[in-house]
């Protein structure tokens, strides 16, 4: 009890709210490092699961990089970069990092990019085509709003634990919130290690619940009556 | 280091020892983990199966400790258990949870309807019910989860290294600490084979557990 009223205290004090290791600052760098690596990732992964999905060639190739990035620690990774970046003269409290990061981010978006694109009923896009709608025009009027949803799961999946990851970064003399921890663990300041756990932790659940809100916002609004009683009503009606 | 080779075999050579004690604590953490994590898992699945209220927070719950990063988990828990094995045990089992519970509700769920009224026709109690039908039948994607759980847990144990513990964590840390690339590389290419061969192992096992139902798996 005596040490979570010292962790308020930790919080309430002016001084941790100010300059390069203040909350802000450190929120800030731990929010951009995360941003940068799921963007990079994002750019890697999701034209390679959609299309994919899309023409449904190299399915093996979606499923074995999934199996590879569960295999693959978060900290392994880390750790193990970190050699090959001094190697190559890169600062490796930052470079290394960043790498786990965008690794750790690709599996789970190019096997949600796939699946969102599988799952989209065949009967759709043959109406879709059915109607005179052009290769790109079902892509990009139907295939691809409806594999949005699946989609941003891995996108919300990947961002959850790249935020989580950078923490780790600390080690290796990174910034963001993990500095806290590190610090605090380094510095015998259990105050200081608890405040970064807890905003660590807020930070990870902020953005799953953001990413939340993002795919109720982003959801076709057909989807959320059940999908395949309606699709093949007309189907039914011009056969009558 | 530069021009330091990322593994010196003469140093892994002499250093079994170390390397075999390092490989046999990770094993361990994983193995208590998982099972903890599966006799926890399995009564709240139990409990949210039976009783369909109880399964949203259940999950919810779950889903928010999965959410934590591992590191900050870890030390949230130092204060209450200290720098020891029962904190990372906590925290590694904590993680089990949702991808546990998860899958022994799916594989409960994808028990056909008509084989439950079959049972219930024959006679069987609930629990009768329960342990020669449904169990079995939800075998193959249970296991599913304990494979992805296992994996999991062989990762995160290398974080638990920051306190203290880690097994080949341990290795990889010394190796970052000492600028010495060979530990690195040997603990974390070990926990990577480590992953490999029990998901197999386990792959194996469920083969052998659940012979009618070939080819067939769970998600998630």
């Amino acid at each position: 009890m005596e040490l979570a009223g010292q962790v308020l205290a930790w919080f309430s004090d002016p001084t941790h709210w100010q300059g390069a290791d203040g909350i802000p600052v450190r929120v800030l760098e731990h929010l951009e490092a995360s941003g940068l690596a799921v963007f990079v990732a994002a750019l890697l992964a999701l034209p390679v699961g959609l299309v994919v999905g899309h023409t449904g060639r190299g399915a093996f190739l979606v499923s074995s990089v999934a199996n590879l990035g569960r295999a693959l620690p978060s900290f392994a990774l880390l750790l193990m970069l970190i050699p090959i970046a001094v190697d190559v003269q890169l600062d490796f409290s930052t470079w290394p990092i960043l790498g786990a990061m965008v690794l750790l981010a690709i599996p789970p978006m190019i096997t949600n990019a796939y699946a969102g694109m599988r799952a989209v009923e065949r009967e759709l896009v043959e109406a879709a085509r059915g109607m005179g709608m052009s290769a790109v025009q079902v892509l990009v009027g139907v295939e691809l709003p409806l594999a949005l949803p699946v989609l941003l799961t891995g996108v919300r999946l990947a961002a959850v634990q790249v935020v989580a990851t950078y923490t780790l970064g600390a080690v290796a003399g990174g910034g963001g919130l993990g500095r806290y921890i590190y610090d605090g663990f380094a510095r015998q300041d259990t105050p200081r290690m608890l405040a970064g756990a807890a905003l660590v932790a807020l930070l990870a659940i902020a953005t799953d619940a953001a990413f939340g809100v993002l795919a109720h916002a982003t959801a076709p609004r057909g989807l959320a009556q059940p999908l395949p009683g309606r699709a093949r009503q007309p189907a039914a009606d011009q056969a009558g | 280091m530069p021009s330091e080779p990322l593994i010196r075999w003469p140093w892994v050579t002499a250093h079994l020892d170390e390397i075999g004690a390092a490989l046999g604590q990770h094993l361990f953490l994983t193995v208590i983990a998982v099972a903890a994590g599966l006799a926890i898992s399995a009564a709240l699945a139990l409990l949210a199966h039976r009783y369909r209220r109880a399964e949203a927070p259940i999950t919810w719950l779950a889903g928010v400790v999965y959410t934590i990063p591992s590191l900050a988990l870890f030390v949230l828990l130092i204060p209450v258990t200290g720098l020891s094995t029962l904190t990372s045990e906590i925290g590694l089992v904590g993680y089990t949870l949702l991808i546990l519970i998860r899958n022994i509700l799916a594989g409960l769920d994808g028990v056909p309807r008509d084989v439950l009224e079959a049972a219930d026709a024959m006679g069987l109690t609930r629990r009768q019910r329960l342990f020669q039908v449904e169990l079995p039948l939800a075998l193959p994607i249970v296991m599913a989860g304990i494979r992805i759980a296992t994996v999991t847990t062989i990762g995160l144990v290398t974080v638990t290294a920051l306190i203290g513990q880690g097994g080949l964590g341990q290795l990889m840390l010394a190796g970052f600490i000492n600028l010495f690339p060979t530990e690195i590389y040997v603990g974390a290419l070990l926990s990577i084979a480590l992953a490999v061969v029990v998901d197999a192992g386990l792959l194996l096992l469920q083969r052998a557990l659940t012979p009618w139902a070939r080819g067939g798996g769970g998600r998630r």
